[in-house]
């Protein structure tokens, strides 16, 4: 059996496990297994980086025969990091909730790893209707993690949450099956070699529609204005661990299913609604950031920054050339960590003083120097500073745009600027100035979880070539396909 | 050559300080701070006597490759030719004399080891800034002087005006650094590189109908991002603030070295400039615009810091109008020249600021010359050499650009001639009210320790005899783009006398009728309070920027668009029209048989004409 399958199910048999085992070991047991699923995920590397353009680690076998869905799994350059990231940041979450959640903590554990089962499946499945199953699959657990352990507000966040998503991604489904009673098939690749053959072709009005009923779904998940609104609530209210994920992961999953689907499949619907989505990128991109500048709550500030970064990489997908592709998808993995960072380290300054409200924090600088320069870090990566990560994924992104249209990059580029007041001005009223109280520095718990992260903003801001040529290789698989090569290129 | 170890060698100091320093003492730190730098400046001095670059030619270094996308790939080069070695030369030389100032002036600070990092860390950036091939590279530099320029500034962290100061100086930068990003985009549009020695090639052989538009706009973003960095009108406001850092970074940050780098960026980006006559143009309107105007907020500051600052503002502008009149070598001299005596300057301030324990107001000063005589004649110098006294270093520079904006335009000299006039003016101003007349604090004044007046001391040889020992124009021949204009006497006695004047003007108005000023200023008093208050350019930057940004930000998008609009208009509307909706059609579940026959046959008349205006059912 191939690695990526037994990686795919080892979440599964943990969730199930957790359920089993007794309540007292759970979350030392999560926070283990999640560790071995990590590990087991870094097998995948060797012989994916080899061979980034095609699919590998391919799993294909009937599931069920009627009608013909397949369990169709396999990564290439771009989508095998993402598979690593879920795998990389779930032990995390087990990690900083071993203190902060005391209550029910078996279910929130086995809750981790069921996301991480959906979170996985859906950045490598090859089959529509099993990429269905797992997108829906993680609604679930994300539902309860937010609705069970958020604050005070946490049913109405989750709520929101569940039927925003629900209602985006039912039309999906619409589209999907459709999909199915014209090609036959679920299968992704078999439908796109139909397309390359001329088999299976879609009028521009079907081609449209269906295009919508997929970008709708993902638009909501990424989310992308003006479809955002359940964001600062279910970001704001879920419990930190929930919070990080949804930040570093889950928002990935739409911008990563626009590529893998919308772009692929829907090569004319997605050039000639590109400009249209790029507006809208580029609001949410400006808007995003005005509006984190007045949040007095820090983490939705962070919220509305991360709609603003996903902007980015919108822009970038539907820049339609190489460096905006290559960008989008380096975004994705950048701003996991560095957001991931912020709200980790968020939730830190929550669980000393229990509130989130910024005017409750300053001066933290002279009690707690390490955490002064350690969110100074994650601040700065978070502001796209050169050779912190984020930088890079901007970068190209932004050369993606301007190779479009650079009015496009150059309104984009004002959200470059934008960060920089909200953060720095985020950054002086929590740290800077006279401290109001006692508070307690880094602890070797929260330096063992940190760390890594500040690495890896390093190293992904320095040694990019562990990970783009990688993902270049599968992407200009994408652009150079006969189907879309002239069509994702827009005009300048 | 092994060109990486200039730059690494401040980086291990700033890491290792920044990682061992709450357990070391002071003097290893000290060690460890100056010796980084000074291993720097020892090892350019190597290269540079080793195998000095010919005009023209360079060392280049190829490390990795840090970028790609698809057939793009931009790699780490670190470049040597000898536009850079003169600016490493700067910045070693001067950086190593202002590390071992600090050492002594920060010693009674709190977060010394901070401080150091940081000033490690500057002195890292600012060597790839300068040492890089391409222009991302540099905008690596660049963007790391910027934050090093905003952790030194708020390095008193408490005071609310440091750490606002820090962050105006950051955010006033990132917008310049929009221009030079989007600079950066364009050039990789239209050459496909970042390279500087591609991209000068390539810029020669491009037709001109092809390249006025796109090489004007080019230039345009990148002045954008050097009026930021060089803090040039509009984008100048941030460098006064910035004197609520600590002096020596006052002297080596905001004076000498990286506030020079937008010329430099100008210089490296020559043969673009070339190419590109309006965007010259505009470079040399900014530029003199910018020394005329700060240098008369310069004339009635009160704060003896500040009116350096302006001094920095007005002689960076004079460095633009070299640029923008072609003269790259002219305004590379005055970058040298400028970070002798203006070094000087800031750290003989800090010395007096020293000796008063604090006091930078100079109206609480005066008759300091007896009691810090060093100080008194190195600051001396270091005025002299500013006030274009003849040759004194920066007579050279300044007679250099003088003739060249004369060459430009004949009127752009006058009114160059009348801010060298002004800058002699203020300069001595500074002079005469700190050193001579009575002393008017409550301090027990004290000449500073011989750490620091060192480099003061060789900071004013070299403001002396600078100019005349080292030509830069003629080392950088055949390196930067020329204009060949003759020496005119005639300019030459014009300009030096405007700075003769200047310094007999400040005499009669603060020494020989001391109530002169005040009258002055009372007899013109709107004219005073408009230049006293910097023209009000941060109230109304405040007032038309920032305020209703973040008004609008707050009131309109947040609470109105996002909350109302949006979220209780469009989702919380579609969830209630959903409930309304679900009761509405609950009427049509009435159980009533013959009432679903009736919908049955409404909705079949109604899908078949549906289609049939749709085109039919095929």
């Amino acid at each position: 059996m191939n690695i990526l399958a037994i990686l795919l199910l080892l979440p599964l048999i943990g969730f199930v496990a957790a359920l089993i085992l007794p309540a007292a070991v759970t979350k030392r047991f999560v926070l283990g297994f999640s560790l071995l699923i990590f590990a087991v995920s870094l097998l995948l590397i060797g012989t994916t980086v080899q061979n980034p353009a095609g699919m590998t680690w391919v799993t294909d076998t009937a599931w069920i025969d009627t009608p013909a869905i397949r369990f169709h799994i396999g990564v290439d350059g771009a989508s095998l990091w993402l598979v690593i990231l879920s795998a990389f940041l779930t032990p995390f979450a087990a990690y900083i909730s071993q203190k902060t959640i005391v209550h029910r903590q078996k279910e929130f554990y086995a809750y981790l790893l069921l996301l991480e089962f959906g979170l996985i499946g859906v950045f490598c499945s090859l089959d529509l209707f099993l990429y269905y199953v797992f997108w829906e699959v993680v609604l679930v657990p994300m539902y309860f993690l937010i609705g069970i352990w958020g604050g005070e507000r946490r049913i109405y966040a989750a709520t929101k949450f569940f039927v925003y998503t629900m209602a985006g991604s039912m039309l999906m489904l619409v589209a999907i099956l459709y999909i199915y009673t014209k090609a036959g098939t679920f299968d992704l690749p078999a439908i796109l070699l139909q397309m390359e053959a001329g088999k299976v072709a879609f009028t521009q009005a079907e081609e449209l529609a269906l295009f919508l009923a997929f970008f709708l779904a993902f638009a909501v998940k990424v989310p992308i204005f003006p479809l955002h609104t359940w964001l600062p609530d279910a970001y704001a209210e879920a419990p930190t661990a929930a919070t990080f994920l949804m930040a570093a992961v889950m928002s990935k999953m739409g911008t990563y299913s626009l590529l893998r689907f919308n772009l692929n499949l829907f090569p004319n619907a997605s050039h000639d609604c590109a400009p249209w989505i790029v507006v809208l990128a580029i609001i949410g991109i400006v808007y995003g950031a005005l509006v984190a500048l007045v949040q007095p709550n820090m983490k939705r500030l962070v919220a509305y920054s991360s709609i603003s970064h996903l902007g980015f990489v919108v822009l970038g997908l539907f820049s339609g050339n190489q460096f905006g592709l290559d960008g989008a998808v380096y975004q994705m993995l950048c701003h996991a960590i560095s957001t991931g960072a912020l709200f980790i380290l968020i939730g830190y300054l929550q669980d000393r003083k229990q509130s989130l409200e910024i005017a409750d924090f300053g001066g933290l600088a002279t009690p707690a120097p390490n955490f002064a320069i350690v969110f100074l870090i994650a601040t700065l990566a978070s502001i796209g500073l050169p050779l912190l990560n984020n930088f890079v994924g901007e970068f190209l992104i932004l050369q993606g745009a301007a190779k479009a249209n650079i009015w496009w990059a150059a309104f984009a580029a004002l959200g470059v600027v934008l960060s920089a007041c909200y953060m720095l001005w985020f950054y002086q009223r929590t740290f800077l100035g006279e401290a109001k109280s006692a508070f307690t520095d880094l602890r070797p718990t929260e330096w063992l979880t940190i760390t890594p992260l500040l690495v890896l903003m390093l190293w992904m801001g320095i040694f990019t070539q562990t990970w783009l040529p990688g993902i270049s290789a599968s992407n200009k698989v994408l652009l150079e396909r006969p189907t879309s090569k002239i069509a994702l290129q827009v005009a300048q | 050559m092994q060109l990486w170890l200039i730059p690494i060698f401040p980086l291990l100091g700033a890491a290792l300080n920044g990682f061992t320093g709450r357990r070391t003492s002071q003097g290893i730190q000290s060690a460890i701070a100056v010796g980084s730098v000074l291993l720097s400046f020892l090892w350019v001095l190597n290269i540079l006597l080793n195998s000095m670059p010919a005009p023209g030619a360079e060392i280049r270094e190829s490390y990795f490759t840090w970028i790609s996308s698809g057939n793009f790939s931009l790699s780490v080069d670190l470049v040597v030719d000898r536009l850079t070695a003169v600016m490493l030369l700067v910045v070693t030389g001067i950086g190593t004399l202002i590390h071992i100032y600090a050492t002594s002036y920060m010693s009674h600070e709190g977060g010394f080891y901070r401080f150091f990092t940081y000033l490690n860390l500057f002195m890292f950036f600012m060597l790839v800034l300068v040492m890089s091939g391409n222009f991302l590279l540099l905008f690596v530099g660049w963007e790391g002087v910027g934050l090093c320029s905003y952790l030194l500034i708020g390095f008193y962290f408490l005071k609310k005006s440091a750490s606002d100061a820090g962050k105006k100086a950051f955010i006033v930068n990132r917008i310049g650094d929009f221009g030079v990003l989007l600079a950066m985009l364009l050039l990789i549009n239209t050459f496909g590189s970042l390279d500087f020695k591609t991209i000068a090639d390539k810029v020669k052989t491009m037709p001109v109908e092809l390249s006025a538009g796109i090489l004007t706009a080019i230039c345009l973003l990148l002045l954008l991002g050097a009026a930021g960095k060089s803090a040039q009108i509009p984008l100048y406001t941030w460098l006064p603030d910035a004197m609520e850092g600590p002096t020596p970074v006052s002297a080596l940050i905001h004076a000498a070295t990286m506030v020079t780098a937008g010329v430099y960026l100008c210089c490296r980006a020559s043969a673009l400039f070339e190419h590109a006559p309006i965007a010259q143009d505009t470079v040399a309107y900014i530029g003199l615009a910018t020394a005329f105007f700060a240098a008369t907020i310069g004339l009635v500051q009160n704060d003896i810091k500040k009116v350096y600052a302006y001094s920095t503002v007005s002689q960076l502008g004079f460095m633009f109008l070299a640029v923008g009149s072609g003269a790259y070598a002219a305004a590379i001299f005055h970058v040298v020249t400028h970070a002798f005596f203006k070094a000087l300057l800031f750290l003989g301030s800090g010395s007096v600021i020293h000796a008063l324990e604090g006091e930078q107001d100079m109206r609480h000063m005066g008759g300091l010359r007896g009691k810090l005589p060093i100080t008194f004649f190195t600051l001396l110098m270091g005025a002299l050499a500013i006030a274009g006294f003849p040759f004194f270093s920066g007579w050279y520079s300044k007679e250099a650009i003088l003739s060249a904006a004369h060459a430009h335009s004949p009127w752009m000299f006058w009114v160059a001639a009348l801010t060298a006039m002004m800058t002699a003016f203020y300069v001595f101003r500074t002079i005469w009210l700190t050193f001579f007349g009575e002393y008017k604090g409550h301090a027990h004044p004290h000449e500073s320790p011989a750490a620091m007046w060192i480099p003061l001391a060789v900071l004013a040889v070299l403001s002396v005899v600078g100019g005349f020992l080292f030509n830069v124009p003629h080392f950088l021949e055949g390196v930067l783009p020329a204009h060949a204009h003759g020496h005119d006497m005639t300019l030459e006695i014009i300009g030096s006398s405007a700075g003769l004047l200047g310094i007999a003007l400040s005499y009669l108005f603060y020494v020989a009728s001391p109530g002169l000023a005040d009258s002055f200023a009372e007899s013109f008093s709107g004219l005073y309070n408009l230049v006293y208050n910097k023209y009000f350019v941060d109230e109304v930057y405040d007032a038309a920027v920032v305020h209703p940004l973040e008004r609008t930000s707050r009131g309109f998008l947040w609470k109105f668009l996002d909350q109302n609009v949006i979220d209780e208009g469009m989702v919380h509307g579609a969830s209630s029209g959903a409930l309304g909706l679900g009761s509405l059609l609950r009427l049509l579940q009435g159980g009533v048989v013959r009432n679903y026959a009736t919908w049955v046959v409404l909705g079949a008349v109604f899908i078949f004409s549906a289609f049939s205006l749709l085109g039919g059912a095929r």
